[in-house]
Parts: structure tokens; sequence; C-alpha cells
């Protein structure tokens, strides 16, 4: 019992030596707040405004994280502080770090503005970086479960995103030619454009005077979005392959799951659009699954 | 036409007497003419449009280029990769010079690269062509419409490189086979080839070859991307039909084709290497022209078979795939499916609507930045910085600072030119080790090292090195067992000796080889 006792204090006693002894004093009764707790407080919701500090490689940091975690009166001060800012707490985690995002209308928030200054003028420009940033997350989780699951890691390429969206492009135009339909937008009212021909017409890449990615090329604008995320703590730069290969993070998914999807789909049914899945793969089986008869030289298990 | 008022709409009951009928079934074929119209333009622009090029470039038929290239980047198109660029240009050339055999190479080579250029239509945001035409809806209401289409398309290729692809468009526009199912029209070019070569026609034999070669291609390029999206995601793509349709019909048409071009392929090398090469011309003329046929028929088995590799891969990779992405341990929590909720249906909606939930997305998936704060001390200083001139040749390399290092050499260069001079031997007269050290000593009191470490070093001569470079003599050391008599060394008293190589027969032996 008092080998125990004695850990327990080492453990505690250890990193905060120099300091104030705040850890081992028991939890006022009436919640009183110190200024050095607020500080503290402040301190931890300033590490989770460096989205690409790890709490593994800051020991301040996971000190802090736990204590969060164990004291509930800290917690609520360190909400309230990042409250206070215009930061929405994601998660407090040892995998995540003090998760906060910016709130909308927030001086953290990220206007389109800033982030490209074509987008401001030209909304076909703004629509192509918006629908990036979307079409990045989908490709980094790419079944409902892999957002759900904590321990997914979703693994993109720059060339991969673009070659997705646009085969996506290509099966809305073999659709509406297979319906007859003449999809070419009317010349005098460019916003009813379809969405996919205003991504299918920007050209995938192009040649640049000084062997840059073109800015305004799919890629480009894909290329951008990815960085910025990378700045942004949601991804790692894995390599250079594919015009630029990337993991997810922790963040990123929870600012997926938590912020971005459920917002895009609120607006999306504020359209009037109901997307009608039932979450799981739209991938059918063989209507018959006895009949197995194979297509001849195929060396494929395909139903013919 | 004449009329202004026939260009109101009129309710269909009033209109009388046999007109064409509008709307859009009427319409769609016109619709589809008149796009396909579109897809010339840019080629006769380029004509048009060569008056206003600095010079005088009338001479050039900027079409022909043009179609040249289009056919040159078609040809060049493989699975994985397009057509370079630079390649393109150098092979336009030929064609460009032609035009105009007294104008500078450098002529030659702007107006290949201006083509080129053009083709992508390098100016434009979207390096693509638009054009409008108007249609009768199904109201009766006439609506002009953009098509939007492109002829070269720059793709990325591997390490951040750029390369060209024909779009489909462009094939349609230069085989000239519009709105045609591309097994049918392989079937019809393979069977005026089969009656053309029957008839010796092989002028025209190889024209349809070539169709067929194009034809090839855009099969190849639908599989392609088929292929690709399976890899991303096994549900974008159909497998539970289209895609096994496709590869069923496509591995047929891959057997047939073999088949097909192995047995013209023999039939032509018949005609090329059995036709008598007198002095008719225009016998030599057949027999050149078949040849030609045998490597266009041999390229298009070339791509057969890559063709068929893909599409054995295909299967494996399919499983490989949905055993990755479908048949994982299901999580109990439901998530939201980013592709099947939000991506599909936003695409196609109107995209000033679909912004407003990409912008919703953007807004909350970007995460934070921190606001830079900024002095008023700094902003001046700042703006009274004046701007950093961009260097054309980068930043000034600072002077390397050179530090001398000392010589620590254990021998000096004289020391080793008197040893080498002492080890110079004749290649008939050997000498022990021993001798050389005591004449070494005498010179110097270093040198015996030295002598002694170099006679070490020949006890294991590089003979290959010294063949390969071209050396003539070779220092040699063997150890015939009498032990080394020195009051500094000990070991064998080896024997030294010069061996001579010979380098002329090698090299003339090596370059045999090669």
């Amino acid at each position: 019992m008092s080998d125990h006792q004695a850990e327990h204090g080492a453990a505690w006693g250890e990193p905060g030596s120099g300091e104030t002894p705040r850890a081992p004093v028991p939890e006022p009764p009436g919640g009183a707040v110190t200024p050095a707790d607020a500080a503290d407080a402040a301190r931890l919701v300033s590490f989770g405004l460096q989205p690409k500090l790890l709490p593994a490689r800051d020991a301040e940091y996971a000190d802090l994280l736990r204590r969060y975690r164990e004291e509930s009166s800290f917690a609520r001060i360190a909400d309230a502080v990042a409250t206070g800012l215009g930061l929405v707490v994601l998660e407090v985690s040892a995998r995540a770090g003090m998760a906060v995002t910016a709130a909308e209308d927030s001086v953290f928030a990220v206007r389109m503005g800033d982030y490209a200054r074509r987008a401001s003028t030209d909304s076909a420009d703004r629509f192509l970086h918006g629908l990036a940033h979307l079409a990045v997350a989908a490709m980094a989780f790419p079944r409902p479960e892999d957002l759900a699951d904590d321990g997914y890691i979703g693994r993109i390429t720059v060339n991969g995103v673009d070659a997705f969206v646009r085969q996506a492009c290509r099966r809305l135009e073999e659709k509406a030619e297979e319906e007859g339909e003449n999809t070419d937008p009317a010349t005098d009212a460019p916003g009813l454009e379809s969405a996919w021909r205003v991504y299918a017409r920007r050209s995938a890449t192009g040649a640049t005077k000084d062997a840059r990615r073109l800015a305004g090329s799919t890629t480009g604008i894909i290329g951008k979005a990815m960085a910025f995320l990378t700045d942004s703590g949601f991804l790692h730069r894995t390599g250079d392959d594919a015009g630029g290969a990337y993991r997810t993070t922790a963040r990123y998914q929870l600012q997926v799951r938590d912020m971005a999807g459920g917002a895009a789909m609120a607006e999306l049914l504020a359209l009037g659009v109901v997307p009608v899945t039932d979450g799981s793969a739209t991938l059918l089986p063989p209507p018959d699954p006895d009949d197995l008869d194979l297509v001849a030289d195929a060396g494929l298990p395909f139903h013919s | 036409m004449t009329s202004p008022a026939s260009t109101d709409p009129v309710p269909p009951q009033l209109s009388a007497g046999p007109r064409l009928a509008q709307g859009p079934a009427a319409d769609e074929g016109l619709a589809r003419r008149l796009r396909a119209l579109a897809c010339t333009a840019p080629l006769h622009d380029l004509d048009t449009r060569k008056a206003n090029l600095a010079g005088e470039y009338s001479v050039y038929a900027m079409a022909e280029v043009a179609l040249a290239a289009i056919d040159l980047v078609t040809l060049n198109m493989d699975f994985d990769t397009g057509a370079d660029h630079e390649q393109i240009v150098a092979r336009l050339l030929p064609r460009v010079a032609a035009q105009a055999p007294h104008r500078p190479a450098t002529e030659h080579e702007r107006v290949a690269r201006w083509v080129l250029e053009n083709l992508i239509n390098v100016g434009s945001v979207d390096r693509g062509f638009r054009a409008v035409y108007g249609t009768f809806g199904a109201d009766g209401v006439y609506i002009r419409r953009d098509y939007d289409f492109k002829l070269i398309e720059e793709v990325p290729g591997q390490g951040g490189s750029v390369y060209l692809r024909t779009t489909d468009e462009a094939v349609n526009v230069l085989v000239g086979a519009l709105d045609t199912d591309v097994t049918s029209a392989q079937i019809a070019a393979e069977v005026k080839l089969e009656v053309l070569i029957s008839r010796g026609r092989l002028a025209d034999a190889q024209l349809a070859a070539e169709q067929a070669r194009y034809r090839t291609v855009q099969y190849a390029e639908t599989l392609r991307r088929t292929l690709e999206a399976t890899r991303r995601n096994v549900r974008a793509v159909d497998w539970l039909n289209a895609v096994p349709d496709m590869i069923a019909e496509a591995l047929d048409h891959v057997a047939d084709r073999y088949r097909h071009e192995n047995a013209i392929l023999n039939n032509i090398r018949k005609s090329r290497d059995e036709a008598e090469t007198g002095a008719d011309p225009k016998t030599a003329e057949h027999k050149r022209r078949a040849a030609e046929l045998v490597d266009i028929v041999k390229d298009c088995i070339r791509r057969h078979t890559q063709l068929q590799s893909r599409l054995l891969e295909a299967g494996p990779l399919f499983r490989a795939e949905q055993d990755r992405q479908a048949f994982a341990e299901p999580t109990t929590r439901t998530g939201l499916d980013l592709y099947g909720q939000l991506v599909a249906p936003l695409l196609p909606l109107p995209f000033d609507r679909a912004s407003r939930v990409t912008d919703a997305f953007f807004a909350r998936g970007t995460g934070l930045r921190t606001p830079a704060s900024v002095r008023v001390g700094d902003l001046v200083d700042l703006l009274l910085t004046p701007p950093v001139e961009r260097e054309h040749l980068g930043a000034e390399m600072p002077e390397p600072d050179l530090i001398a290092t000392p010589d620590d050499s254990r021998f000096s260069e004289e020391q080793l030119a008197s040893a080498m001079e002492l080890l110079d031997l004749e290649h008939d007269a050997p000498r022990r080790l021993s001798g050389l050290l005591a004449e070494a000593r005498r010179r110097d009191p270093d040198l015996p090292y030295l002598v002694a470490l170099l006679a070490i070093h020949a006890a294991s001569p590089p003979v290959g090195t010294a063949y390969r470079q071209g050396e003539e003599r070779l220092l040699f050391a063997v150890d015939d067992g009498t032990p080394l008599d020195d009051p500094e060394f000990g070991g064998a008293d080896l024997i030294l000796g010069t061996a001579l190589l010979d380098a002329a027969g090698m090299t003339a032996d090596r370059t045999e080889a090669a």
C-alpha cells in the first residue's frame, strides 16, 4: 500500500517538480478556480491551436491533457476558454491532442477569399476549391465505416483524387447521354451549369514555364487543398508519388465526421436533395448465387 | 427565314402544313452534328489565324500540321501515360519543314509549337474550346448552349511530368466515325482491310489498318479508365453487369483480333516477300507499303497483348479491393457516406447551388488558422523595405571559405616517383624484394616502407582492371617461400617482376565481343 502511494506520488511529482504543487492537491469542493488554473487551461488551448504539435512529443502538453481528463473542473475551464475564443472542442485525447476547430465567424476560421484569391471573384473557381476539399475527404474515407472507425488511416494522392472525381463526372456524363439528355449548359445562365461539367471541362494539369503545377488546373486546386490541410495538421505528406501522397490524421477524421460532413449534409438537405442510402456498400450480390456460369476463358469469377 | 415572325414560338395546333419537327427529338441529331462540326473548328481556325502571327506564315498548312499532331499524339498514347510534348514537336518538324524547306529550322519549330499549343488552347483557363449552338427545348423555346470540348489534353504523368492525350472528340473527328459503336467500327475496318489486301489495294489497306489501330487505342483507353476507377472504389464501378460484360467483350475482341491480325500479318508478309523486286517501281512501292503495313499490324498486336494482360489483372484486382473494401469487419457505428451521400448527389446539381454545400464543407473542414497579428512598428519597416528583386539566376552563391588542409601524406611525390622508378623493372628481369629494399634504403631511409607497400600491393595485381584500362605493363609479386632477411621488415622475400599485357589484342577482343 505504501509502495503504491510512493510510486503514485513520484509519477505525479516528477513532471511538475519545479512548479506549484497543483496535481496532488485534491479538487476543492466549491470548484474554486485559481488564476494559475486558468493559465494552464489557456495554455492547453494554445497547444490545441498548434495542430501539428503532437502530445507524444511534448511532455507539458501530455501533462495538461491528462489533467483535463482527470480533473473535471479543469476541463470545464479549458472548454470555457476555448468557447470564449470562438473555438469548438472536438475531442481531447492522447491521439488527437486538444482537437479544437474554429467556430463559424471566429477569428480562427479560414475564409475562402483568403484561401484563394480567384475564388472570391470567380464562382466556378470557388466551387472547385470547395469541391476539392470535399473530394479529398471522400477519397480519404471512402466508406462510412472508414469515417466511423477511429483506427482508420486514409491514404490519398493528388492525382488519385482528381481521377476519382473525373470518374464520377464521366459516369454522370454517360448517364446523361444514355438518357438522351442534352447536358450542354445554356449560354446566358452560367450558374445553371451542372456541377460535374464545371469540373470535367477544367484541365487536369498543364505545362507551365517554371515547371510548377498549373494553379488553375484541377490537380493544382487539389494539390493546394492537400497542402493546406497538411498545414492544418490534418494530413501528413508521405511521398511524391502521383502528384503528392498523404495520409490522414486523427484530427482530420474528427473534423470531417463531427463538423464538415454534418454541415454539408444539412446544406444539401436544405437544397431539397435527400440522398437515400442505407449506409452500406452499394455493391450488390449476384441475383442468383447458385448460378456460377463463368465467362469462358475470362479467368474471372464474373457472372455473365 | 425571311419573316421575322417565324422565329417566335408558335403554338403547335396553329401551325399548318408540313414543317420540320421542333423539339428535343428532332434537335438531338442536329445538336450532335453541330458538336461534331465544332470539333473541327479549331483546325480551321488555325489557318485563319496564321495571318495574325508576326511573320509570313501563309506557306504553312496549319490544319494539316494539326491533324498530323493529333495523329502523333494518338499513336503515342500508351496505357499508363500519354505522349511526350517535346517528342511530338520533334516528330512534327519533318512535315513542317517539308512545307517550307527554305525557311530556318527555328521557324519550323515555332510553327510546330504554335500548332500544338493551340490544340491544347494554352491561353484559356480550362485549356479547352467552347462552341455555342442553339436547340429548341421541349416547350419550343430556343436555348443557346455552350459545348465545351478539348482536342488534346494534358494529363499528369510520373514524377510530376505532363503528358498529352487526345480526347475522344479528337479521335472521333480524326477517324471521322462520329457516333458509332467502337466494336462494330472495328469489325467493319477489319473486313475492309481483308478485302483490300485480297484485291492488292495496299494503299487503302494501310489506311484501314491505321483506322483499326485508332479504334484499338480508343478501346484500351475506355478500359484503362474503368480499371483505375475500380482500384479507387469498387462501388464506383458496376461490377455486377457493366464491367464483366465489357471485360468479356474485350477479351473476346482481343482473341478475335489477335487471330485476325496474325492472319493478316502472314498474308501481307507473303505478299511483301513474294512480290518480285524487278525494275518495276510500282512493285517496289507495293513492297514498301506492305512493309509499312506489317509494322502497323505488329503494333496493333503489341497493343492487344498489353490490353489483354491488363484484362487478366482486372479480376484479382477486383477481388483484392473487394476484400479490403467490402468484407472488412463492420463497425457498429454508422458513419456518413461521404461519396454516396455528399459527392454523388452534389455533382448533378447546378453548380451555384452545389457551391452552397461545398462552401459549408470548406468552412468547417479546413481547420483553423491562427491570425497573424501585426505591430505598427513592424508594418512600417515592412512597407519601407524595398522589394527583393527576383534574380533570374537565383540567390548569389556565397564565396566558399576554403581552408587549406595540411598535407599529411606519409610519402612525398618525389618519394613515390623514386619508388616507381625503382620498381620499373624489365619484363624479363624480375628482382627480389630484399635487393630492392636495400637499394631504396640507400636512396632515402623512408623509401623502403613505400617500396614494401607497393610490393605487397603487387602480390594480387588487379589484372582485369588493368586490361580494361588498356595498361601495357603490370607489376606483380610472387612468393616462392624464401624468407625475407631485412632489419626492418619480415615475411617472404617476394619476387617482383613486370608482366606485359597485350592491350591492343584485348581491345580488339572486346569490340568483337560487343
